[in-house]
């Protein structure tokens, strides 16, 4: 079977698998794990080896498939959730092989260590990572198809290779096409040729990357027929709702499932760890009968958690020293010598992620496999928690990944909180069954983006540039606790609580700095939220610096020209906003205009705002915004990321807010948790700067720019500093002059 | 009851106060119409009655018997509603969850309004919410279907 195995392993390069040991199912490309490494923790892409095709005609771990019917079937090792790589990915295939666009299908790839994120090693999406992870893997897939279909032509024709060419999903010898479905079963049974010797095409050469192409998912997600977790169905399929403890750490007391039981279309009520698990024919039945059931909960630890409690607890924090995250010469007394000293306090919220659609998690268990239907970020953690659960292997644990209807990062959670809930529903009720949540789950179902208090306080010089810089951060740690904790926690600081302030060129850039942590427990449940430590310390470092311009007396773009003058990419970033935005020009009468530049997940990013305040109410009008994420593979799709990331913060700067009271969340859904609806959208111009850096991501960076660059704005309409988020003016600014 | 769903009549078995957008999705196996809330916030579930844009999530199926119920998946044949024509050419959608809904209250709008402005647009659609901010898309693309409509 793997007649390969004996290959010398090599970490340097990447091999391609090509299979075709079936006559007649078409050319597959692809990775397989040898087995000596299947269950090393893979630090490194995987080491490919060939792999036999099952009759089917489906191969384990294939990227590419170009099947007889001339089909390219485009495997997606990432989930899609609207960032688009449903069709960056494909484009990038598709350049290598000179592919036919409109015979490109798409699917998500099944879960299996061929597929493992090339830079994090297990299965999963997020980080903004998708893209530059896999932009040297996919186009390899696409040339190495390409070689062996070039190399089969050439056979076909007897001609040598060398003069031929492709166009358009076509070998090309003059006057005569073979088209790539023709060639495919020939193409399977050539020996794999030697990565070494592809040759991918130069930049000049590019159709597609750099230019881009019409999303791939569009038809089917403009007729309805697109098919997210909570659209699967089949025979069998019972649905359940949980009821949940409505304190976090509550304990199940007792239940009496007497009414809900009698409720028409529910079939059972079981326990299961998270709760009780109503199960019944649909959905509807389902909630019914959870509205019917009569539970008893123990309020546990956590029965006086108060929003006001939990404020006035990070301030007393943020008073005292805490763990160190970045530190330089003596802040302290550094401070002592500065002229003028900027000192604040500054707060951001719990916020839910609220994805348009509800989790989700269909489960079917048998005696020696487990299928679960879901829109997951994170395949490889799903695989693991559903085999401890069901005793089965992870190998034996199949994922059907379906269309995500918005992750924002909810759909990756650590400890798989909604698959594992699902598999242990669907293990109690011996059936299979989709778990749902509604939308008040969810809102009140925890896994928050945790709230953040900040202290900072800068000292100027006499030329108003900080010579002093202390800042301390309280708030929750994500990944203390969980799986994740050995590689994000280091020396008692989580990376992803600091990023943006640790690694500041502001606070680096001041030779005597010092910035604390505190990372304090509530027994609310935490979790990455688009642009994770981002998301609040791009809204402080932002808001912080135009303070302290202010208390220079100069300009907000020129003062950060100054201190920015060692970090081109952020000044590129800057300088474009700037420019576009008309920066300088004065405000039109009751305008302010703000902006912010950031640096997050490998891309930098400029944003410039013009406010208004109508009755009391914040008016964003026009963003203008610029990115820097090197290379620009697909132009639209990065400005659809960019007004995607905008609205996204902006609901949050806005509007957003979790609270708690005796325990429980307060908000419930769309009518109190508030988001931004399109009335609410400024118009948006998004211009990408022209890079030939480091490849960054875009899903977030569009996010952590846009309520600094909104209270900077409303500081300048205004003159009132907002400090904590959502904006709230005071009514003595609520009619400026 | 019957239901008369894009054209075709459904004999469904489901209590008077069962919404629409729970007959439609696990009743006919209807799936392109959304659930986002529940209450009538998001406008995931809009259909049309009668022509008119309709909230089926509050919606119960004995409100609707025996009227004509198109939802995303009748609009038209194929995706050829000027509506979709505009949403496929201008890359409307990201996640796509709330774009089923989206469409069907643009399309509406359309029917009563050939060529809404911003201001028209800003009301007829405010209650479709969108998380992944695909919302100066929608705008141009409404501009867009009315255009395409004009033919």
């Amino acid at each position: 079977m793997d007649t390969f195995l004996s290959k010398p392993a090599t970490t340097s390069r990447r091999d391609f698998l090509k299979t075709g040991a079936v006559v007649g199912s078409g050319l597959v490309i692809g990775f397989v794990v040898p087995a000596a490494n299947r269950f090393a923790r893979a630090q490194t892409p995987p080491l490919p080896v060939p792999a036999t095709i099952q009759a089917s005609g489906f191969a384990p771990n294939a990227f590419l498939r170009i099947g007889n019917d001339d089909r390219v079937t485009v495997l997606l090792a990432h989930s899609e959730m609207g960032q688009g790589i449903w069709t960056t990915l494909p484009m990038l295939i598709a350049e290598e092989l000179d592919a036919d666009w409109s015979r490109i299908s798409v699917e998500h790839a099944p879960a299996a260590q061929a597929y493992a994120h090339p830079a994090f090693g297990m299965q999963m999406t997020g980080g903004s990572s998708t893209t530059w992870s896999e932009f040297d893997r996919y186009r390899g897939a696409g040339a190495m198809a390409r070689a062996l279909l070039l190399q089969a032509a050439a056979q076909r024709w007897q001609v040598p290779a060398a003069t031929l060419r492709t166009e358009n999903g076509a070998v090309v010898n003059g006057s005569e096409k073979l088209r790539y479905g023709d060639l495919a079963d020939a193409a399977a049974l050539l020996k794999t040729p030697d990565p070494k010797t592809l040759v991918l095409k130069d930049p000049k050469d590019w159709k597609l990357i750099g230019k881009g192409a019409k999303r791939l998912d569009s038809p089917e997600k403009i007729t309805g027929r697109a098919k997210f977790g909570m659209d699967v169905q089949f025979e069998g399929l019972l649905t359940a709702v949980v009821a949940r403890a409505p304190v976090f750490g509550g304990k199940l007391l007792k239940f009496d499932a007497t009414a809900a039981k009698a409720v028409t279309g529910v079939r059972n009520v079981v326990q299961v760890p998270s709760g009780v698990a109503v199960i019944a024919d649909h959905y509807w039945a389902a909630l019914q009968g959870r509205a019917a059931l009569v539970v008893e909960w123990e309020a546990g630890p956590h029965a006086g958690l108060d929003t006001d409690k939990l404020r006035s607890d990070f301030i007393t924090m943020a008073a005292s020293p805490g763990t160190v995250a970045a530190q330089a010469g003596d802040a302290a007394a550094a401070m002592a010598k500065a002229s003028k000293t900027v000192e604040a306090h500054y707060s951001v919220p719990y916020l839910a992620h609220a994805p348009m659609e509800p989790l989700n998690c269909t489960v079917k268990i048998s005696p020696d496999a487990c299928e679960i239907w879901t829109g997951t970020q994170f395949q490889t953690v799903d695989q693991q928690v559903a085999a401890g659960i069901t005793g089965l292997k992870p190998e034996q644990i199949t994922i059907h990944t379906t269309f995500l209807g918005g992750g924002f990062g909810r759909r990756a959670t650590p400890v798989a909180d909604f698959v594992t809930e699902a598999v242990h529903v669907a293990k109690a009720a011996n059936a299979p069954v989709k778990t749902v949540w509604s939308r008040e789950d969810d809102v009140r179902g925890g896994y928050y983006r945790p709230g953040y208090v900040q202290w900072a306080k800068v000292g100027l010089d006499a030329q108003g540039l900080p010579i002093a810089w202390q800042q301390r951060l309280v708030g929750q740690s994500i990944t203390a606790g969980t799986p994740f904790e050995p590689f994000t926690v280091k020396n008692g600081i989580d990376a992803t609580s600091v990023e943006g302030v640790a690694d500041s060129p502001y606070v680096l850039g001041t030779a005597a700095h010092r910035v604390e942590l505190h990372s304090p427990q509530t027994g609310i449940p935490v979790l990455w939220w688009r642009s994770v430590g981002h998301s609040y310390n791009g809204f402080v470092m932002e808001s912080l610096i135009d303070e302290l311009a202010h208390a220079a007396g100069q300009d907000p773009v020129a003062y950060r020209r100054v201190l920015l003058k060692d970090h081109p990419r952020h000044l590129a970033a800057l300088n474009l906003a700037a420019e576009k935005f008309g920066w300088g020009k004065p405000a039109a009468k009751g305008r302010g205009h703000g902006i912010a530049v950031h640096e997050s997940f490998g891309s930098f990013v400029a944003q410039a705002a013009e406010v208004s305040v109508e009755n009391g109410q914040i008016r964003v009008h026009r963003v203008v915004c610029a990115i820097d994420c090197g290379l620009a593979v697909n132009p639209d799709n990065i400005k659809a990321q960019m007004e995607s990331g905008i609205a996204f913060g902006l609901g949050a700067a806005l509007y957003s807010r979790l609270s708690f009271k005796d325990g429980q969340v307060q908000e419930s859904n769309y009518h109190d948790y508030r988001v931004l609806r399109l009335n609410e959208m400024p118009l948006v111009e998004a211009y990408i700067v022209p890079s030939t850096e480091k490849m960054g991501g875009i899903g977030e960076p569009g996010t952590p720019p846009i309520a600094p660059a909104v209270a900077n704005a409303l500081f300048a309409l205004t003159g009132q500093r907002l400090r904590d988020l959502p904006l709230t003016l005071a009514p003595a600014a609520a009619t400026p002059a | 009851m019957k239901l008369y769903v894009n054209g075709a009549e459904h004999d469904v078995t489901a209590t008077p106060d069962m919404p629409l957008l729970w007959a439609l999705r696990d009743l006919m196996g209807l799936t392109g119409t959304k659930f986002g809330c529940g209450i009538a916030q998001c406008g995931a579930c809009t259909v049309h009655v009668d022509g008119a844009p309709l909230r089926s999530c509050v919606t119960p199926v004995s409100a609707v018997a025996g009227k004509k119920i198109t939802t995303i998946e009748g609009l038209s044949a194929d995706g050829q509603h000027p509506v979709q024509q505009a949403w496929a050419e201008l890359d409307v959608v990201q996640c796509g969850y709330c774009q089923s809904g989206q469409i069907m209250s643009a399309a509406a709008l359309l029917a009563k309004l050939p060529t809404p402005s911003d201001q028209d647009i800003d009301q007829a659609l405010s209650g479709n919410i969108c998380r992944c901010g695909t919302y100066p898309r929608i705008r141009a693309a409404v501009h867009r279907a009315a255009a395409l409509a004009k033919g």
